[in-house]
């Protein structure tokens, strides 16, 4: 497709999501929510996720030509 | 001054918690807008601006005061964003966000009607975050490309390519749509 289309196209986006105009910040002091959550226990990585990258080295394994198309919608 | 500024660094590296105190309080701001312009929804910016000085804090060992400290949280803060578009919780939030902003449906070309502006959104919400990102940072909010390539890790060429792909594929969504841009 040709640049002028392109430009349309990227001025027809800039009317859909207008910039976010000036500075901005938080409406309220964000420390104290900081010091809550480094308080938190860290999460522990759930069983499912572990399976799910088992699965994934699995297929890289079996399947190597797969690992471009993946890495193409990582 | 500037042995002042790097001593706070320094202190933060060792994981003193005043020094991180202070690092945030004059960062907080610049990390807050870079966020809203990626997510455009102050809760959701508020919330990843905590989530983004939390993971600094936790990489606060691995950080090289000789390399500043402000281009190292803007890539925090834009992998945590990314995270967060990659959970997939970015598009009922922007949809509700827009449906919502009467400045974002007032303004603008009247000839391009509100219908296809809501379209338009919502094909940019379709597109898989790394391109979405690379894009409302690069010709929505008109960051330099310089920029965006040092908040991604990537290179220049490689935000130039993202954004082409992108354009690409809003262009298709619109088209299958009946929209001609």
């Amino acid at each position: 497709m040709n640049e002028k289309g392109d430009d349309r196209l990227k001025k027809l986006l800039r009317e859909a999501l207008p910039p976010i105009e000036g500075e901005s910040e938080p409406a309220r002091d964000l420390w104290p929510d900081l010091l809550r959550r480094m308080d938190e226990k860290p999460a522990t990585t759930p069983w499912f996720d572990w399976a799910l990258l088992a699965g994934l080295v699995g297929l890289a394994a079996f399947f190597p030509t797969a690992i471009p198309v993946f890495l193409y919608y990582l | 001054m500037q042995t002042e500024a790097s001593d706070v660094l320094n202190e933060f590296r060792q994981g003193n918690l005043d020094a991180f105190e202070t690092l945030f309080r004059q960062h907080q701001r610049a990390v807050y807008g870079w966020i809203l312009r990626i997510v455009r929804n102050h809760a959701t910016a508020d919330e990843l601006t905590v989530e983004t000085f939390w993971r600094i804090h936790r990489a606060h060992a691995r950080f090289e005061p000789s390399c500043g400290f402000e281009g190292w949280a803007r890539r925090i803060a834009t992998h945590a964003a990314l995270d967060w578009m990659r959970a997939g919780r970015a598009e009922s939030e922007l949809t509700t966000e827009l449906s919502r902003d009467p400045v974002a449906a007032a303004i603008g070309d009247p000839a391009v009607s509100a219908e296809i502006r809501r379209k338009t959104a919502l094909a940019f919400e379709r597109l898989p975050p790394k391109l979405r990102i690379a894009a409302v940072l690069t010709v929505v909010e008109e960051q330099p490309h310089k920029d965006v390539a040092e908040a991604l890790g990537i290179s220049v060429a490689a935000v130039k390519l993202r954004v082409f792909r992108a354009v690409r594929m809003l262009r298709k969504d619109l088209e299958r749509q009946g929209i001609r841009p």
